[in-house]
């Protein structure tokens, strides 16, 4: 049996999704990014949406998830998705539009916009990326950094004296009239990412429902900043971020 | 023609909306006209002015400090305007409330006691329009059928039951302006 | 015959918009502008023609509202006063990055700070020179009456579209404020969607199988792109300036005396030329319409011909360095101005004149 043997379409088991580009990715090897634009692909895949989807990327590790999902984009000004997202949406009724944003970009610089996007009620998704650090500019503090979480800015831990407290922004929109899904995930196992991807794509339909924003966390490792093993930061993701943003659905309007 | 006209008086009197009307009908006649108020802090129940530049030929500054006309109708304009009428100009004022009245001899004063006009309508409200129709009584710088076209244009669709009214002010306005000083 | 309508500047923006298919507007309150937005939600345009109309949670949102609604192809604008564009500074840098059309309407008053509410001509460096980071320019276009604000917004959408460049509209509080007769030209439709395919091929739409993605970004990471880009775009500026320079001017062609100034400032400077021309002093004026691309070709041109010059602003002298600029040393440039929202009067400027050149 022979290479051309084993390719054949009867023995596929996995393939990369038709609207992942072939682009090097530059994430680290564990992040938590690759898998969720996988995610996004294969639902935006399955819906056939492509021509209708429009995303908006962040500054932040994943600024260039442009590069790596096959649809139209927009890049955004640190922090500020969910502005260019209203204004597309509401020039573009017709369009799937969403935010993928990280915890430095959504809850640190962009709470204003966030905020303001789900009181409004935007029919948009938001994709939020929540690691608990600043990946891009080298491992600094976010707002969601866990209290003791070493941090280049909290070199001896985040101390809430000096630093405040984390911010859990699920729950804080959750109370926001505008909001109609949010939900926490992960894609640290495998059934943790089947579960991630339906909560996206309920999000997606039900942004075409016009009923208000639709808003998705992962709790997501960075091993890099955390300085730690792909599998060590999956540990210490469960013991730790999971306590203080725990796992599942917080809001629904259609249930 | 060109004139130069001040409009000042309290937040409340109808200062700027007499201006508006003055102004359109202005318009309805085919002349330039520039509109010009003061605006900001001291508009909240301060004192209010516009401004209101009529003319055959377009308009180069909007900002003036001289005026052919001074409409006054409170003491604070009356100190700050007063002066700034030009020789030979008019300043047409209201007498209520004012407890210094103009002295200048080289211009001409005019008095309407718009309250008792507006009264007889029937409308405070239309306070304003009384001291318009005295204005245009001495200076009839607008033909009455554009200021009629002009009101039409300022008051919404909805109230335009009030068109009559206003006119009617006017009118008495015109009817009940005293000369105090001729040169 | 257009219907003339007695108008406030601002209000005559808001107007224009509805009347020339602009798709969008998102703002924030800010004295002297309101108006603006107060018109469009009074006029409900989404009803007419569609057009969407937005008050945002800031400055900093409402630009970037525009950065989104401006990649779709869409013509989409804001406006607001001078502390509040300072804020909209970044997305401004970021839609000159991102080579995106839209139209930015500065109602200028006092400054620094907070400053005053009243008018001023303070934002000419931040807007002409700066207007964010980076190596870049704003086309700018300077209205002197509510004609003007209602004529520059489809001309400053026009030359965004044309260059894909933001196009600021820099007026003042005079200008917003004063109530003129504007004509109401015929009315124009919004743009359909095969239109705007056709307009802006670059916009994103959605991808079709077929056509390769479209992407809205002015990030690059890499230098030597980078450069590439940064001397792309010296080439649009090249070709805007070479094109685009608006002037006018009043008694220059035997003028001894020059006065340039912009927007209100012109027109008050007009009757103080007047003023002089009457005392039988030979002054004329020049006003830029466009302040980038500036017209320093016909300034330095009349530098050659008249005793001396001066800038008239409502500054401390800000234009005043490109007058300079342009004359080239062919004659004394001057300057007067009045600050805080201030306003000079003709007699004034006439004074100052007299003072700077030495006239009885």
């Amino acid at each position: 049996m022979d290479i051309a043997d084993i390719k054949r379409p009867e023995n596929l088991v996995y393939r990369k999704p038709a609207l992942i580009t072939d682009n090097v990715m530059h994430y680290c090897p564990g992040c938590s990014h690759g898998t969720v634009h996988k995610l996004i692909a294969e639902v935006i895949e399955e819906m056939g949406i492509q021509d209708s989807t429009i995303g908006i990327s962040p500054v932040g590790c994943s600024v260039f998830a442009y590069n790596y999902i096959d649809i139209d984009w927009e890049e955004a000004a640190h922090g500020r998705a969910p502005a260019l997202a209203t204004a597309t949406k509401r020039l573009c009724p017709d369009k799937h539009v969403f935010t993928y944003q990280g915890d430095g970009d959504l809850a640190s610089i962009g709470t204003a916009e966030i905020i303001h996007a789900c009181s409004r009620g935007e029919n948009i998704v938001v994709i939020f990326i929540n690691n608990g650090i600043y990946g891009m500019t080298g491992g600094q503090m976010a707002p969601t950094t866990l209290i003791g979480m070493k941090t280049s800015t909290t070199p001896y831990g985040r101390d809430p004296k000096l630093n405040g407290f984390p911010m859990v922004i699920a729950d804080m929109i959750a109370h926001l009239d505008g909001t109609a899904y949010i939900t926490r995930q992960s894609v640290h196992t495998a059934a943790a990412v089947r579960k991630a991807k339906s909560a996206i794509r309920k999000a997606f339909e039900y942004s075409e429902k016009n009923i208000g924003l639709s808003f998705v966390e992962i709790v997501a490792t960075c091993n890099s900043g955390w300085k730690m093993s792909p599998v060590d930061a999956n540990a210490w993701m469960v013991e730790h971020m999971f306590r203080k943003y725990p796992i599942g659905d917080i809001k629904d309007v259609l249930k | 023609m060109k004139e130069e006209i001040i409009i000042a008086g309290f937040g409340g009197q109808g200062v700027l909306s007499m201006g508006k009307v003055l102004a359109y009908s202005a318009i309805m006649q085919d002349m330039e006209v520039t509109w010009m108020p003061s605006y900001g802090p001291e508009m909240r129940g301060g004192t209010a002015n516009v401004s209101v530049i009529l003319s055959d030929s377009k308009i180069g500054s909007p900002i003036v400090t001289r005026y052919d006309t001074a409409i006054i109708l409170n003491q604070q304009s009356m100190d700050k305007f007063e002066k700034t009428v030009k020789p030979g100009g008019l300043l047409l004022y209201d007498p209520s409330g004012i407890t210094r009245h103009p002295e200048r001899k080289d211009i001409r004063i005019a008095q309407i006691n718009a309250i008792e006009v507006a009264a007889s309508v029937g409308n405070s409200k239309v306070y304003n329009m009384a001291v318009l129709g005295a204005f245009l009584k001495i200076k009839p710088v607008v033909s009455m059928d554009n200021v009629r076209k002009g009101l039409a244009k300022c008051i919404p669709a909805r109230y335009s039951d009030l068109i009559s009214l206003n006119e009617k002010a006017i009118n008495e306005g015109h009817d009940s302006v005293l000369i105090i000083n001729e040169i | 015959m257009a219907e003339k309508i007695l108008m406030k500047g601002n209000e005559a923006i808001a107007i224009s918009a509805i009347r020339n298919g602009v798709d969008g507007y998102f703002g924030y309150p800010i004295t002297p502008q309101s108006e603006v937005m107060e018109t469009l939600m009074k006029e409900k345009p989404w009803e007419t023609t569609g057009m969407v109309v937005l008050q945002a949670e800031s400055e900093t949102s409402s630009i970037n509202m525009i950065y989104g609604g401006a990649s779709c192809g869409k013509k989409v604008m804001t406006s607001s006063s001078s502390p509040g564009v300072s804020l909209m500074c970044e997305g401004i840098s970021y839609m000159a990055g991102a080579e995106l059309p839209c139209v930015v309407v500065d109602v200028m008053r006092g400054g620094p700070g907070l400053g005053t509410i009243q008018p001023s001509q303070s934002d000419y460096d931040m807007i002409v020179k700066g207007g964010g980071h980076g190596d870049f320019h704003n086309i700018v276009i300077a209205p002197a009456s509510a004609q003007d604000m209602y004529d520059f917004v489809d001309w400053g959408f026009e030359l965004a579209f044309r260059y894909r460049n933001p196009v600021v509209i820099l007026s003042d509080g005079i200008i917003g404020q004063m109530m003129e007769k504007v004509e109401l030209h015929p009315a124009k439709p919004r743009r359909t969607a095969e239109e705007i395919l056709e307009a802006a091929p670059w916009a994103v739409t959605g991808k079709p199988a077929g056509r390769p993605r479209n992407i809205i970004t002015s990030l690059s990471l890499d230098s030597d792109i980078q450069e590439v880009f940064n001397q792309k775009l010296a080439r649009k500026y090249a070709e805007i300036e070479a094109r685009e320079v608006k002037y006018t001017e009043h008694l220059t062609d035997d003028a001894e005396y020059l006065f340039v100034a912009f927007g209100c400032s012109s027109r008050i400077c007009e009757a103080a030329v007047d003023e002089l021309r009457q005392s039988g002093i030979k002054a004329g004026l020049l006003r830029p319409v466009t302040l980038y691309p500036y017209p320093f070709g016909r300034i330095g041109e009349l530098a050659g011909q008249v005793k001396s010059i001066m800038s008239i602003e409502l500054n401390l002298g800000q234009m005043v360095t490109d007058v300079r600029l342009a004359a080239g040393g062919k004659c004394p440039v001057g300057f007067y101005g009045r600050q805080g929202g201030n306003i000079f009067t003709p007699e004034e400027i006439v004074e100052a004149f007299r003072k700077f050149n030495n006239l009885k």
